[in-house]
């Protein structure tokens, strides 16, 4: 895998909430890149920073969030931009023009007092410099796009006029409307119901193939993943524990908290009496992230003495990486 | 929509008839009528009136005929000719009475209303913006103190202020010269000079009020995912707070914003009277006290009009504010 190939590269990445009772370290340290074009799959429990993580990006994590650390680097056509660090200009110019979002709730995430067309239309004029009848046009255009039916009588509807899976979709139309080179979608089908879901998730691939944007596509449900992701990132308690190509880590995963998540869900074909393994243990509370490796309480290969002592860092496994002590030896004895 | 509003406005005009029955009840209420009332003042007056004349008072006014005669007698003459009737106290037509008294209530109510939103909106989105920085707390500071003064106490305070240091008459609304004068450019200034006292006192505590309450609205919307996804779009932080989360927070406001309606007549009677001011709220309450019945059904009749047309209002100002709420309407 060329490197020129990288779109998004996040390094260290750590986003903590300051409370009043402590700090809780939803993103603690996470690497991920992001390749143009492909669709990269965030998975992991509900809690475990994904959705902090995605906003960190455009830095709209609200207060009392704060990145406390690390790079983003977003490779565009005309060089390198580093995001963590970047002024309001530059970030307003990111924001949907080089990376667009689509959240979990359609309903709550457009305005309902503003039609769908003229919250596509405010989108395209922020970023081109277009008159307000050629963005009108690029709204239905992109309203036909995403197959929602008489778009010329829809671009003047308000959301709540519209069904779940139709604002889902006005929803990625207003995304993808100026054409960014990713898209991050941060539970887009959860909260539609199992068809509509489908027909969201093969819309996002077609739109990938027509318009060549890359997807970051975070959702707790594996087979959600299963289903999209060229590339898998398994994040466990703000860390990312496995990132390879996802075939292979829904196959074969390395880290034992990708082990046991794949083991708790229900798989495509299994047969469905087949017994699901729970994770054991619970979620530790925010306040107190166990020390070394944040999984040990709950491994079952964990090595007293070690696990609980020394933070794995990612080891290169085969052409993944995994952040787990067990993989530790193979790095050492490679020449 | 129309099918909605016509409807609506049947029911307006049925409450409306409702009230007019209830203010005639009122009206006639007290024992005695109008002309008993009449000769008795004639006699306290020393100059009794004869049989013949008293004979001739009750056929004028009708008070021989029956009760639903006379109200029809009372209600068309409300509805065609403005005739409120007699106030026995005053000796003057109600309506000259009421008449004199809304414009400067109406001045006083909207100037301190505006006072209000152009200082509460501001500072309550501030305050809710920078929640719990310091100058939220500054402010919430300051809101609760206005909250907490009774009106009465500021209105004196003020006075005291200024004759102690001023030497300025702030009772009332005219310095003594202009009492009486015709209107001209002196007599606006003088108005001017007094006017910013019950303003400033009547505004305080509306507006401690509306900060609160705009603080609180606007933080039920900031963190909205909507207001993410402007964010996202890459509109400027401002520009995406008025337009999205701002809009949204101002839907109570605008379903409410028709009940001031009333008070544009009849509000800050307690300011009023402390500070000797010629609207309605004192007029009500000398009507009540000297069972002034015309004046006080009159007073009945108008407030309620009000009441129930600044209920309209409201839904006619939240529709057009909220699309949701229009195509309700559009609907039902
Ligand atoms: N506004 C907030 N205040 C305090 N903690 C928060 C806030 N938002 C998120 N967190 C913390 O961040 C962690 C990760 O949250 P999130 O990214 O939403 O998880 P996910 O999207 O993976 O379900 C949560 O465990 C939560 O404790
Ligand atoms: S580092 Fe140790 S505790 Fe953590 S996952 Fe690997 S084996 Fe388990
Ligand atoms: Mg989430």
């Amino acid at each position: 895998m060329p490197e020129d190939d990288v779109l998004l590269e996040i390094e260290d990445l750590r986003t903590h909430f300051l409370l009043d009772d402590g700090v809780v370290c939803a993103v603690d340290g996470v690497d991920l890149r992001v390749r143009k074009g492909e669709t990269l799959a965030i998975v992991g429990e509900s809690g475990c920073g994904k959705s902090v993580m995605a906003r960190s990006i455009l830095r709209l994590v609200d207060p009392p969030g704060q990145i406390e650390g690390g790079r983003i680097t977003l490779h565009r056509e005309d060089g390198p931009v580093e995001l963590v660090g970047a002024d309001k200009r530059l970030l307003r110019q990111v924001r949907w023009r080089d990376i667009a979002m689509v959240f979990q709730e359609p309903m709550a995430s457009l305005s309902l007092v503003h039609t769908i067309g003229s919250q596509i239309v405010e989108a395209v004029r922020l970023h081109e410099n277009v008159g307000k009848a050629e963005a009108r046009e690029r709204a239905i255009d992109m309203l036909d796009r995403v197959g929602i039916p008489k778009p010329r009588r829809r671009v003047d509807a308000y959301p709540f006029e519209l069904s779940g899976g139709m604002r889902q979709r006005a929803m990625i139309a207003m995304a993808l409307s100026c054409r960014p080179s990713l898209l991050i979608a941060d539970e887009p089908t959860t909260a539609l119901d199992v068809t509509t879901q489908a027909q969201i998730l093969e819309l996002l691939r077609d739109l990938q193939a027509e318009f060549g944007m890359a997807i970051m596509m975070i959702t707790h449900d594996l087979g959600v993943a299963a289903q999209v992701a060229d590339r898998m990132a398994v994040m466990y308690l703000g860390r990312v524990v496995e990132y390879g190509a996802a075939e292979q880590v829904l196959s074969a995963p390395r880290h034992p908290y990708a082990q046991a998540l794949l083991r708790s869900m229900p798989r495509l074909g299994r047969a469905s009496r087949t017994r699901l393994a729970a994770i054991k243990g619970m979620v530790p509370p925010p306040f107190a992230r166990p020390a070394g490796c944040t999984f040990h309480p709950r491994c079952d290969s964990a090595m007293t003495g070690r696990c609980d002592t020394v933070t794995p860092s990612r080891i290169p496994v085969g052409d993944r990486e995994v952040s787990c002590l067990l993989y530790d030896d193979e790095q050492e004895e490679r020449p | 929509m129309l099918g909605y509003f016509g409807r609506r406005l049947l029911y307006v005009v049925v409450t409306l008839w409702a009230i007019s029955i209830a203010a005639f009840v009122i009206i006639n209420l007290p024992p005695g009528d109008y002309v008993s009332t009449l000769i008795a003042n004639a006699q306290a007056g020393g100059e009794g009136l004869t049989p013949a004349e008293i004979v001739n008072l009750r056929l004028r006014y009708g008070l021989d005929d029956p009760i639903f005669v006379q109200y029809w007698r009372w209600i068309t003459a409300i509805l065609l000719h403005g005739d409120f009737g007699q106030s026995f106290a005053w000796n003057q037509p109600v309506a000259t009475l009421i008449g004199e008294r809304v414009a400067l209530s109406a001045i006083l109510s909207i100037s301190s209303l505006l006072m209000v939103w152009a200082i509460a909106f501001p500072i309550g989105i501030y305050s809710a913006v920078k929640q719990y920085s310091w100058g939220d707390y500054g402010f919430s500071f300051l809101g609760f103190i206005g909250m907490a003064v009774p009106e009465f106490m500021l209105a004196l305070v003020l006075m005291y202020i200024g004759f102690r240091f001023f030497g300025a008459s702030v009772g009332g609304l005219f310095s003594p010269e202009f009492q009486d004068a015709a209107w001209n450019l002196g007599k606006v200034l003088d108005l001017m000079g007094h006017l910013w006292v019950p303003i400033l006192v009547i505004g305080v505590s509306g507006t401690a009020g509306m900060i609160r309450v705009t603080r609180a609205n606007l933080l039920d919307e900031l963190y909205r995912p909507y207001v993410h996804t402007a964010r996202a779009k890459g509109l400027p932080e401002w520009k995406l707070l008025l337009k999205y989360p701002v809009r949204m927070s101002l839907s109570p406001f605008f379903s409410t914003v028709g009940w001031l309606l009333p008070g544009l007549i009849g509000g800050e009677t307690i300011v009023s009277v402390v500070m000797s001011l010629p609207t309605g709220g004192p007029l009500l309450l000398s009507g009540v006290m000297s069972q002034d019945m015309y004046l006080v059904g009159s007073f009945i009749m108008i407030l309620s009009t009000l009441t129930v047309v600044g209920t309209v209002v409201s839904d006619l100002a939240l529709a057009w504010w909220d699309p949701r709420i229009r195509k309700r309407y559009k609907r039902e």
